[in-house]
């Protein structure tokens, strides 16, 4: 692991968003090397698209993103919904080797002790003796144990994981928790978004709370408050059709009172939600302007 | 039998050149289908064989029945349409299937026009129907030389390609070999469809690509094997559908479009992802 360069991503009033709406709306933070953060916040709240700006997949709109030189493949981004074709015929053992691809390249061969470390991985992730299975008799949660076996081979100093835990049961949640605290042990920095407040509080020493806005970010137990997360899912509600060009940048920080969304909680699937809602952006709801608020720090 | 299967190629130098291009086009084509297949784009195979027409033409109409010419420009009107097409995929909210098809369409009525201001020509028919049996050695070192780079391409590409088609959005993440990937693939296709007009026609062409992969498709779940069994039908269909030629007196293209397609047919009555497997008792299961 003497590779691992130490990353400390700062995020200077970054925007990132579609059409000119904003998704994450005004963030700044620092993330120390070595951090384990929970990315947490309201369906909608700008958790996914956070992650596809740091990954380079979306230009923000405002603000600026300053990543470390990272060396190549330093960065290892797990989307939510791979693009992965279940029905193409390779094994499980080439989908966890394309993981090397920073080592071989398009060209190089898999040398034997290659070979050994990626069934090393798969032993790693609990799939031992599932090498030549072809990819499309997985389960759900076999594939994402592939796939963190795969990302184990990258290798990387720097992790994005978006929601790796959807539709996984918890045993598989367990045991992939555990790789997740093993990177961080290794001095990996890593953000993860995660939807079980329980799972964070235990396992995630910092987390980071979006609800478009930046809501908080620092230690876990500082983040999720029970004022904090209700701030959170207000926030989330509006959604401005007719929203206006945002000047924040020029105006110095105005903090309007809290628009008078009504609460359109739903309850959501996810197990331990500890049944709090998760909002509902309303498509063209007219609402008094948002809240604009620095991000609280600690 | 001898004289049935044997002696046309002994006796006849045609059906030996007609012979020789088949396992060409077995070798090139056919790997390039297989990867269309895979990618989902069995259709725009299809279509790109009708994007190429145009430049066919306009080369036959400035020069004549002139190999180069009509190759060059099939070649050009090809890369044209894959490159226009993915440029509008990538700049604006259309997808690929729309862009592409938007300008194959555009490609194909240019085509005919172009073919019809010549008036009646039946030396056209060539580069709707082919020849197989009438390859010449310029037009049969084409098809090898296509087969040839084709290959090469494959072996070097593989790698990225097999990414592309499976996770695109890995390989995306790790390397900038994403659009060398998809767009050399897509440049083999064009070559491919054009090696393939000369001898089967931009029509048929598809045929012996897609036919043979959709076959070999239903019988493995290996990459490796599958691209084996794919290049086989196709040499075996070649060859099959020269002698149905030779002996029942029907044009040669054709038949060995029909024969793949008996291939298909029979694999897909009798192959493990066929029809019939899923009708069969269903055998004790193994344990836990």
């Amino acid at each position: 692991m003497n590779r691992l360069a130490l990353p400390m991503i700062r995020l200077d009033n970054l925007t990132l968003g579609y059409d000119r709406h904003p998704a994450v709306h005004h963030l700044s933070a620092e993330i120390p090397a070595g951090a384990l953060v929970a990315v947490v916040g309201p369906n909608g709240a700008g958790k996914s698209t956070l992650l596809k700006g740091l990954a380079g997949e979306l230009r923000p709109i405002g603000g600026r993103i300053l990543l470390p030189e990272l060396p190549a493949g330093g960065l290892a981004y797990m989307p939510q919904r791979g693009e992965i074709d279940h029905s193409f015929p390779v094994s499980v053992f080439d989908v966890v080797a394309m993981g090397l691809w920073h080592e071989i390249g398009a060209f190089g061969g898999v040398s034997r002790e290659q070979r050994r470390r990626v069934r090393a991985a798969l032993e790693a992730v609990g799939m031992a003796g599932f090498e030549s299975r072809p990819i499309g008799s997985l389960s759900g949660g076999q594939l994402q144990r592939a796939r963190f076996a795969r990302l184990m081979l990258q290798d990387a100093p720097l992790i994005l994981l978006d929601e790796p835990f959807a539709a996984i049961d918890s045993r598989t949640v367990d045991d992939l928790v555990e790789l997740i605290l093993g990177w961080h042990d290794e001095g990996r920095t890593i953000l993860t978004v995660v939807h079980d407040l329980e799972q964070v509080r235990r396992h995630f020493p910092t987390a980071l709370l979006l609800s478009r806005e930046p809501v908080a970010f620092g230690p876990t137990a500082e983040v999720l408050t029970p004022e904090r997360l209700a701030r959170a899912r207000r926030l989330s509600e509006a959604f401005d059709e007719l929203a206006h060009e945002c000047h924040i940048e020029e105006l110095t920080v105005a903090v309007a009172p809290d628009a008078a969304a009504h609460p359109h909680a739903h309850d959501h699937g996810h197990a331990h939600d500890e049944g709090h809602g998760h909002a509902h952006p309303h498509p063209a709801a007219h609402t008094a302007p948002r809240p604009r608020r620095g991000l609280p720090r600690h | 039998m001898f004289d049935l299967l044997i002696s046309p190629f002994t006796e006849f130098a045609f059906m030996r050149r007609a012979l020789a291009g088949c396992l060409a086009l077995a070798l090139g084509a056919t790997p390039v289908g297989v990867f269309l297949l895979l990618r989902r784009m069995s259709l725009m195979g299809d279509a790109m064989s009708h994007a190429i027409l145009p430049g066919a033409a306009l080369g036959y109409l400035a020069f004549g029945l002139s190999l180069g010419a009509m190759t060059v420009g099939g070649i050009v009107a090809g890369l044209v349409v894959v490159f226009a097409a993915g440029l509008v995929t990538r700049a604006s909210v259309l997808k690929e299937d729309a862009s592409l098809a938007a300008f194959y369409l555009l490609s194909l009525a240019a085509g005919v026009m172009i073919v019809s201001l010549r008036g009646q020509n039946l030396d056209l028919l060539h580069v709707l129907f082919g020849s197989v049996l009438g390859l010449d050695d310029a037009s049969l070192l084409l098809i090898a030389s296509i087969a040839s780079v084709t290959l090469a391409s494959l072996a070097l590409l593989f790698r990225p390609l097999v990414m592309e088609c499976f996770d695109p959005a890995f390989l995306r993440g790790v390397s900038r070999w994403s659009p060398v990937a998809h767009y050399g693939f897509l440049m083999l296709v064009v070559v491919n469809l054009v090696s393939g007009f000369h001898a089967l026609g931009t029509l048929m062409a598809v045929g012996i690509m897609i036919l043979p992969a959709a076959a070999a498709r239903l019988w493995t779940n290996g990459l490796p094997m599958l691209l084996l069994l794919a290049v086989l039908f196709a040499f075996g269909s070649g060859a099959s559908g020269l002698l149905l030629s030779f002996h029942a007196d029907v044009p040669a293209g054709p038949a060995i479009v029909l024969v793949c397609g008996v291939v298909y047919f029979v694999s897909l009555l009798a192959a493990p992802g066929g029809l019939l497997a899923g009708r069969l008792p269903v055998r004790h299961h193994l344990e836990s």
